[in-house]
């Protein structure tokens, strides 16, 4: 009989050495690719001792980019989370004409280069451009300032909330709302209390990464924050002064915090996925 | 070619799906694997194909331990429930594929798998569309494809998982007639799988009626449909209705009265019979319940009949079906009483 | 007339229709209007010289060219590692999956400096082909490897649901007709992902040509070199020379337009050819 099991395999699987080499080249694979890189910030944040670690953070300047972070952060994922409701809500509980060439223009954002979603504000406000001269004589300053940032921000995580809350809501139909509508609830409270509740998971799921990737955000940043230290320096940026500073070690160090959140994220992604998967869109795509 | 199966057993992951199972099936039968879900029915088909490896037990194709063979070399025809056809190939390029995939010794120059596709199109009777794909076809020409498919291999046992599950009604009974001239020009053995009874009886010559990853019964349809070898069977085959008895010298007691004469046996026993093989009257030997329920069946009415217990007992009344004349006098929460004619008893051990 | 929308019970449709289009037309739009009509505004034959001088033209072709080879490399590993966790089991599988989105949580800049320091030659993975005489942080070879990273996940998650939906009883079938599993997986499994692969070759892609934070910390940055185009726009940007960083902008839209518009056109095919024809 373990003649037979032996020989026997599997006819719709491979043998048992090509899946174990498989893996180890899948495991390998990522071990280079993206856990290196990992281990790497928290192994260069640590290699002058946790003094230097410390001591990365006990400058105004890291605490002022921090806070610059945040900032940007809660202005432009609320203002994005507000579109990507309105615009699932259109797209997904309505048919009209040029429903799929909206879809394309939202998705526009992924498909441009961080670089080219700042410059497009700096050609639009800097101080060569036609409004420049105006804002300027009017005391108002956005390039090389907070509302610079805030724009570019939101304009590379501008599709990441409606992305997700599209195909969910598209996918649960409109049979909730007309029932409530029927029952003689209004429009904002068939909204707050049937369609809110059957989204909220995949809501979560798309501010939690829109959030990552507005913390994170470097190049479009970059290119309108005009890096004054201290007061348009977010920790993406403070992170490239200190690197080109060869301060590596605080470098790292502001760097463990944006890996911590990148961690976070996956941690909460992972388990939303785990405990809501039916109710975060299916087929999704970054 | 004859197929042998060995003391067949199967585990999945320690949950028992075939129990120490033989059977002989002999060479150009037609075989039916008939069972309710979860019989264990597809598990012995995927078994003889070698899609599944039997956790002890052989299989002989002929006189050939397959059990030492993989699927590929075990040159079976396999058509699957849902046909699995290529969805990228077109039906020529599926019917091609076992040919196509041989390798260079054996396989037929490109001439002859041109004209073999070209034979089994034929046969099938669907010359005209080979450039099609799979999802151009209905689901009777789909399946027709998967068994040329499966046929273009010249298998030595064909193979067929519920080959009629996916089909509606009308197409299922063309195809089953069809199913069984190809068979009977082709003298494949084949052995197919259906939950379907009127499906098996119809078609094989012989039904291996299985349960719970046991064989109940293997025999002709009349053996299974007269004859059936185990409660299960009798229930499970046809309608009927069941009746807890006890038996004491020489008599069938229900309720603590006599209803019959039973030739052998003593103590407990379950008694089966058929809703025709009754008769209506008020002798000694009479059941009696009341009509709950009343149905016209073709040119016949069925009577549902609740018996009480003995009086005094709070246990649920025993439910039975019989047939009765379509002038019967019969009314909903009357009394009807009713004697069977024919009956079998199986002792509970 | 007939409507250009079907009708429904529900409200709100003008409001969120209406601030979506605005919103869309504010932050997305108009800027990127701003883009194409300041580069009309340059004239053809300075626009000719700007956007095909050498230091362009070589900056743009390292970036096409490193994605490229990139999103070629993620497809390769993409889809052994989607293949492996959707059809293994395995100790630490959900931790594996979990991991490929890493990617696209991790700042780029970290993503960069951390690249950086483990590509350089004293680093962890440089040490290893110093002695080799093979230079990897500060190369073209750097930039690569930071596009393998950003891209990765992009393959993964576009094929890995496909392979989740594969048909098992088509491998079954294929192997009770003979077919080696080799001949199963190039013949069968291989051709139904098809479409998938390059959608996913497609988004790497694109996310790879216009990457920054993650690649200009290990790619040395030498002009004509190892100088990718996003970085140019950034260097011409801060030299004032908004004509220049203008062009460079329109032409790697135009280049990545173009390509996603033959990729989007080779999936429709294939999506004929391999699928639901």
């Amino acid at each position: 009989m373990s003649k037979v099991a032996s020989r026997y395999r599997d006819p719709a699987s491979e043998t048992l050495s090509w899946r174990l080499i498989l893996i180890l080249l899948a495991v390998a694979f990522l071990g280079i690719v993206v856990v290196l890189p990992l281990v790497t910030v928290f192994y260069e944040a640590f290699r002058k001792g946790t003094g230097a670690f410390i001591a990365a953070f006990d400058e105004p300047d890291a605490i002022a980019a921090i806070r610059l972070t945040l900032t940007v952060a809660a202005i432009a994922v609320p203002l994005n989370l507000v579109f990507g409701v309105a615009a699932a809500w259109a797209i997904a509980k309505f048919e009209f004409r040029g429903k799929t060439f909206l879809v394309t223009l939202i998705d526009l954002p992924f498909s441009i280069s961080p670089v080219i979603s700042g410059l497009v504000y700096v050609l639009l406000f800097g101080a060569q451009s036609y409004l420049g001269p105006i804002l300027k004589s009017q005391g108002i300053q956005i390039i090389f300032a907070l509302p610079g940032m805030v724009l570019a921000t939101i304009f590379v995580t501008f599709p990441f909330i409606a992305r997700e809350l599209i195909p969910l809501m598209q996918e649960q139909g409109t049979g909730d709302e007309e029932a409530a509508l029927s029952l003689g609830a209004s429009g904002w409270q068939t909204f707050w209390y049937v369609t809110l509740p059957n989204v909220k998971w995949g809501l979560l799921y798309g501010v939690l990464l829109c959030n990552a990737r507005a913390m994170g955000e470097f190049g479009a940043v970059s290119v309108v924050s005009g890096h004054v230290r201290g007061l348009t320096e977010t920790m993406p940026l403070h992170i490239e002064i200190l690197y080109n500073e060869y301060n590596f070690a605080a470098a790292f160090a502001i760097a463990t915090l944006l890996a911590l959140l990148a961690l976070v994220t996956l941690a909460l992604k992972t388990v939303l996925e785990l405990r809501y998967g039916d109710e975060i869109a299916a087929g999704r795509k970054h | 070619m004859d197929v042998k199966i060995k003391n067949i057993r199967k585990e999945f992951a320690r949950f028992p799906a075939l129990h120490d199972l033989s059977l002989d099936i002999a060479s150009g039968e037609l075989i039916a694997l008939l069972g309710p879900s979860g019989s264990g029915k597809t598990t012995l088909l995927r078994l003889i194909a070698g899609l599944e490896q039997p956790t002890e037990g052989q299989i002989f194709f002929g006189n050939e331990d397959a059990s030492l063979k993989s699927v590929q070399m075990r040159n079976i025809g396999f058509v699957f429930q849902h046909y699995a056809l290529f969805r990228h190939m077109t039906v020529a390029e599926n019917i091609a594929f076992g040919l196509k995939v041989r390798p260079s010794a054996t396989r037929p120059p490109k001439a002859e798998i041109r004209k073999r596709v070209a034979d089994l199109l034929d046969m099938v009777q669907l010359s005209g569309l080979e450039k099609r794909y799979p999802n151009q076809l209905s689901g009777g020409q789909r399946q027709r494809v998967a068994l040329a498919r499966a046929m273009a291999i010249e298998p030595s046992v064909l193979l067929l998982d519920e080959p009629f599950g996916a089909l509606d009604a009308k197409v299922r009974k063309e195809l089953r007639r069809w199913l069984r001239e190809f068979h009977d020009r082709t003298g494949h053995t084949t052995v197919f799988v259906t939950h379907d009874q009127e499906e098996a009886l119809e078609l094989a010559d012989r039904v291996v009626v299985m349960s719970q990853g046991k064989i109940e019964q293997v025999g002709t349809a009349d053996d299974v449909y007269d004859r059936p070898g185990s409660p299960f069977v009798f229930s499970f085959i046809g309608s009927s209705s069941e009746l807890p008895v006890t038996l004491k010298q020489g008599a069938v007691h229900f309720n603590d009265r006599p209803i019959g004469i039973a030739d052998q046996g003593e103590g407990r026993a379950r008694l089966f019979f058929r809703p025709q093989d009754v008769v209506l009257t008020d002798g000694a030997e009479a059941l009696s319940g009341k009509v709950t329920a009343c149905r016209r069946l073709a040119g016949t009415r069925i009577a549902e009949i609740d018996i009480a217990h003995g009086a005094g007992s709070s246990d649920k009344a025993h439910h039975v079906e019989i047939e009765v004349p379509l002038d019967a006098p019969v009314t909903l929460g009357g009394d009807l009483s009713f004697r069977p004619t024919r009956w079998r008893l199986f002792l509970e051990s | 007339m007939k409507s250009w929308r079907q009708p429904s019970i529900l409200p709100g449709f003008g409001l969120t229709l209406g601030y979506t289009i605005l919103y869309l037309t504010l932050i997305i739009l108009v800027p990127l209007a701003a883009l194409v009509w300041r580069s009309t505004g340059i004239g053809w034959d300075a626009f000719w010289a700007l956007a095909f001088d050498q230091r362009t033209l070589l900056a743009l072709r390292v970036s096409f060219g490193a994605a490229l080879i990139a999103a070629a490399i993620n497809v390769i590993f993409g889809v052994v590692v989607a293949w492996v966790l959707v059809r293994y089991q395995f100790p630490g599988r959900r931790l594996l999956d979990a991991i490929i989105d890493l990617p696209f949580a991790l700042p780029t800049a970290v993503a960069g400096i951390s690249l950086a320091a483990l590509y350089a030659p004293k680093g962890w993975i440089g040490q290893i082909f110093a002695p080799l005489g093979i230079r990897i942080a500060f190369t073209p070879l750097g930039i690569v490897i930071a596009l393998i990273f950003v891209g990765l996940p992009f393959v993964v998650r576009t094929v890995q649901p496909v392979m989740a939906e594969l048909d098992r009883e088509m491998e079954e079938a294929a192997a009770t007709l003979g077919a080696s599993r080799l001949q199963t997986l190039t013949r069968i499994v291989l051709p139904t992902l098809v479409p998938a692969i390059l959608t996913g070759f497609a988004l790497a892609f694109a996310r790879a040509v216009g990457e920054y934070g993650s690649v200009i910390f290990i790619a040395g940055n030498v002009p004509y070199v190892s100088e990718i185009a996003p970085l140019l726009i950034v260097i011409r940007l801060e030299e004032f020379n908004y004509a220049g960083a203008t062009s460079i902008a329109c032409i790697m839209l135009i280049i990545s337009f173009v390509m996603l518009l033959i990729i989007n056109m080779l999936q429709m095919w294939s999506r004929r050819r391999y699928s639901n024809v």
